[in-house]
């Protein structure tokens, strides 16, 4: 490896549509046949950069220099001519086409008219074995697993002549066998002379394989570091350390008996990789058990199940005693379970529906308003939840798309915490919201909470998991790593380990989640 | 039913299979590139009538029968475009887009030809001219296939010759391979830096240029005038061939065959007592109970994978390996 910088952008900002300001000011300086990591939780701002570099995205400031020229990437196709390819999380492959002929696409060699098959074959063979990257041309890629699918995309970006490849979590979908030939080969790439951006927040595949790191955190880069000369502990801080601590005053919880029990519930037979593994806790009433983790390691997969979105494949889920196996999300909700879903316009509200609809919609069944809807009587609940949650909104009967986000996010809350609530799951509650309305939502639950609800937070914002939580809970890579029975006594670095893989608990400790005596506090 | 097999094996009834089957080949061809850029085109029976239209006027008011057959076919590819325009740059739903250019088409046709041909039915009154018919040398000589296969307009030769060309389009050029790409997953076409809108553009176009030779089969070929509503829906049976082919164009041949089987079936028994209808819909309830026994096979199929991967976890496997 040489010092030469191949590429450095600069000052770059990128601010969305919505207003929502993606990157500001970050630097990122690559060497000429390194492979330099960008880390950073999601929604630090990788993406994006990416995509600017890409041509996907076009940046409001900064500039970009390729082998010290200034560029401008306006397009793929001006990416692809200077030398940059991407391999995409989501594979951008045509799955009943063979190898070969997702590699030529675009660029196709021709006899006459005619598509040359043979020297499309030929020359996938060739570049496979100029690169160690072996592959059957005719296979179809739909046949083929997942690792193998990556290997075509990352030869595919070769074919291209690209010297500069962006991997986008390349690993986020590999089995542990195909994560290692992956490392290999990017090794051998760089070898080669080819200079590598490998996205990803997995520290120890980080320390690995690459030479120097970029850490994002919301929006703007942190640093570069060495990774010889920086210590996992340390990435860590960076990476998920909170910028300052919002304290959130709350009475020490009361708890009582388990009302949500999960038992050794694994998920996602069939992928290449389990989502979740042997997942087992319970969450008592009264208390709220938080859990911690950087996104994707399962935890969507956990609060589908638990809110019967998605049918229980392995293990067993007790709501009240009950097995929620045979419940309709009805009936889960008659008897008191609420959700407040991580995407407010996908479950928890119809955007094109007004605010008063949002509000009634689980309730308009009920006897005390049928069975011709008593507008007078929903009319009057409306005026009362919005006014007790703070909704600003003109009229009840505009449309729930027209409110700003906090405002939509307190509408699916009022719905969620009004009336009778035995448990409670909230889903990243305060995600992408203003700080007021946020505050708000945390004091509505913790009321709850004080009525002896059972609350199981998911968030991947750490203050808010840290400060609100009781009880606390870490996922990594679809299973439980660490429990944590008083939420106040965890410390940000070592929770920050436990988060990103560095360290996990024994199966005794873990077990203490599950409170195997229900009803009396565990013995820590 | 000796009445039934009797009138079916004869040499005419087969000419009639083959003249019913040819403007069933061109709609199933157009319908097949659309589907192939991943685009549902029923527009193919409002396609059908507008260039039958055309080609009938056109060839009327200037006697030129070349310029006729090109302004049709300028015609269809024009329909493509319309299609195209409503569906790629307005973004509307393809469906409804198609409904209403059918619906326009089947209005505007009998507007046109009252402007044109004063009449509402008919373009009877005009002299419009129509495509040759075919001797082909040598094959005429041989009895009974002689008079099956030689003496057809030729726009059926065309359409056969057209199943083979669509297949070497689709599968052996660059073009097709984009096509086939753009219709199956149109990110992998634009992360290569091609244009997916663009190769979508020129799937429709190509759609309505192969509805538009079914459309002038019809009006100068199969017959020498243009009647209202002539298509009579073998535009959507065009789509309905296409999907029980699978998307290759020798299984769209197939069924077009089918098709114009039941249509010559039908034509033949209209003079006995057996309702048309009947053995009109043999085809169709065919092809439903079709799609009702692969989606089943395909559903037991997952079914079973499934079972499989839950048991090898119970087995104690490592959880995760399929």
């Amino acid at each position: 490896m040489n010092d030469t910088v191949l590429l450095s952008m600069e000052h770059i900002t990128k601010i969305y549509g919505n207003g929502i300001v993606a990157n500001e000011d970050v630097d990122l300086s690559v060497r000429k046949g390194e492979i330099h990591a960008l880390m950073g939780e999601n929604g630090a701002g990788k993406s994006t950069l990416m995509k600017i570099l890409f041509g996907i995205e076009r940046p409001d400031g900064g500039e970009i220099w390729l082998d010290g020229k200034k560029v401008e990437i306006a397009s793929p196709t001006v990416a692809l001519g200077l030398g940059i390819g991407m391999v995409h999380q989501h594979f951008m492959l045509v799955p009943s086409l063979t190898v070969a002929e997702n590699l030529i696409l675009g660029s196709e060699p021709v006899k006459g008219v005619v598509m040359d098959h043979a020297k499309a074959i030929r020359s996938t063979r060739e570049i496979a074995e100029r690169y160690n990257l072996p592959v059957d041309p005719r296979a179809k890629v739909k046949d083929l697993p997942v690792g193998m699918k990556q290997r075509v995309e990352i030869l595919k970006a070769l074919y291209r002549g690209a010297g500069l490849l962006i991997l986008d979590e390349p690993t986020a979908v590999l089995a542990p066998q195909e994560t290692e030939q992956l490392f290999r080969q990017l090794k051998s790439l760089r070898d080669q002379g080819h200079t590598i951006i490998f996205i990803s927040h997995k520290l120890r595949e980080i320390k690995e394989i690459c030479d120097r790191i970029t850490i994002m955190r919301s929006g703007r880069s942190v640093g570069v570091y060495d990774v010889a000369g920086v210590t996992l502990k340390e990435i860590s801080r960076l990476m998920v350390g909170r910028d300052f601590v919002d304290k959130i005053e709350k009475r020490p919880p009361s708890r009582g008996g388990a009302v949500l029990e999960a038992k050794h519930l694994s998920y996602g037979f069939g992928q290449p990789r389990l989502s979740l593994r042997d997942v087992s806790f319970a969450v008592r009433s009264g208390e709220i058990l938080g859990i911690a983790g950087v996104e994707g390691n399962g935890q969507r997969e956990l609060v589908e199940l638990v809110s019967g979105l998605r049918p229980i494949e392995e293990g067993e889920i007790l709501f009240r005693g009950k097995s929620i196996r045979k419940e309709s999300i009805l009936r889960l909700r008659e008897r008191q379970m609420a959700h407040i879903p991580q995407d407010r316009l996908l479950y928890g509200g119809a955007a094109k529906s007004t605010i008063r609809d949002n509000l009634i919609a689980d309730r308009v069944q009920k006897r005390e308003y049928g069975p011709l809807l008593r507008m007078g009587r929903l009319d009057r609940l409306c005026g009362e939840l919005i006014r007790e949650f703070g909704v600003k909104c003109e009229d009840s009967r505009n449309t729930l798309g027209m409110l700003s986000g906090g405002n939509m996010q307190k509408v699916v809350a009022a719905r969620e915490l009004s009336g009778d609530v035995a448990f409670l799951i909230a889903d990243q509650p305060s995600r992408g919201i203003d700080v007021g309305a946020a505050k708000a939502i945390h004091q509505k639950i913790l009321a709850l909470r004080d009525r002896g609800t059972a609350v199981l937070l998911v968030s991947a914002d750490l203050n808010e998991v840290m400060e609100l939580s009781d009880s606390l809970m870490v996922m990594y890579d679809g299973e439980v790593v660490a429990w944590f029975p008083d939420a106040s006594k965890v410390e940000e670095q070592e929770l920050g380990s436990y988060m990103l893989g560095l360290k996990k608990q024994s199966e005794e400790e873990i077990r203490g989640a599950c409170h195997v005596q229900p009803a009396t506090e565990p013995a820590v | 039913m000796k009445d039934i097999i009797g009138a079916i094996f004869t040499t005419h009834f087969l000419f009639t299979v083959l003249r019913l089957t040819t403007p069933l080949i061109f709609a199933a061809l157009s319908a097949l590139i659309a589907r192939a850029a991943g685009i549902r085109n029923i527009t193919i029976e409002g396609t059908m009538l507008m260039t039958a239209l055309t080609g009938v006027l056109v060839s009327a008011y200037t006697r030129s029968l070349p310029f006729a057959v090109a302004c049709a076919l300028l015609a269809g590819v024009l329909m493509g475009f319309l299609l195209a325009y409503f569906h790629l740059k307005l973004d509307t739903d393809i469906l409804l887009s198609g409904i209403a250019i059918n619906m326009v088409a089947n209005g505007g046709t009998v507007f046109l030809l009252y402007v044109f041909a004063g009449d509402k039915g008919s373009s009877e009154r005009l002299t419009s001219q129509v495509l040759p018919t075919v001797e082909l040398p040598l094959i005429r000589d041989i009895p009974v296939l002689g008079e099956v296969l030689s003496g057809h307009n030729v726009l059926t030769y065309v359409a056969f010759g057209s199943v083979f060309l669509v297949w070497f389009l689709m599968f052996k050029t660059p073009v097709g391979l984009r096509i086939r790409a753009v219709g199956e997953y149109p990110e992998a076409i634009e992360s290569v830096g091609k244009n997916a809108t663009a190769i979508k553009l020129f799937a429709l176009a190509l759609s309505g240029f192969f509805a538009a030779l079914g459309g002038i089969f019809l009006s100068m070929g199969y017959m020498n005038f243009f009647v209202k509503n002539m298509a009579a829906g073998r535009g959507f049976i065009g789509v309905a061939a296409d999907y029980m082919g699978g998307g290759n164009p020798f299984g769209a041949l197939a069924a077009s065959l089918l098709f114009g089987i039941a249509d010559a079936c039908a034509n033949t028994m209209q003079t006995m007592s057996i309702p048309a209808e009947l053995v009109l819909c043999i085809p169709y309830a065919v092809t439903i109970l079709g799609l009702v026994f692969y989606a089943a096979e395909t559903k037991r199929l997952r079914c079973r994978q499934k079972k499989k991967a839950l048991q090898s976890l119970r087995a104690g496997g490592e959880a995760g390996e399929p």
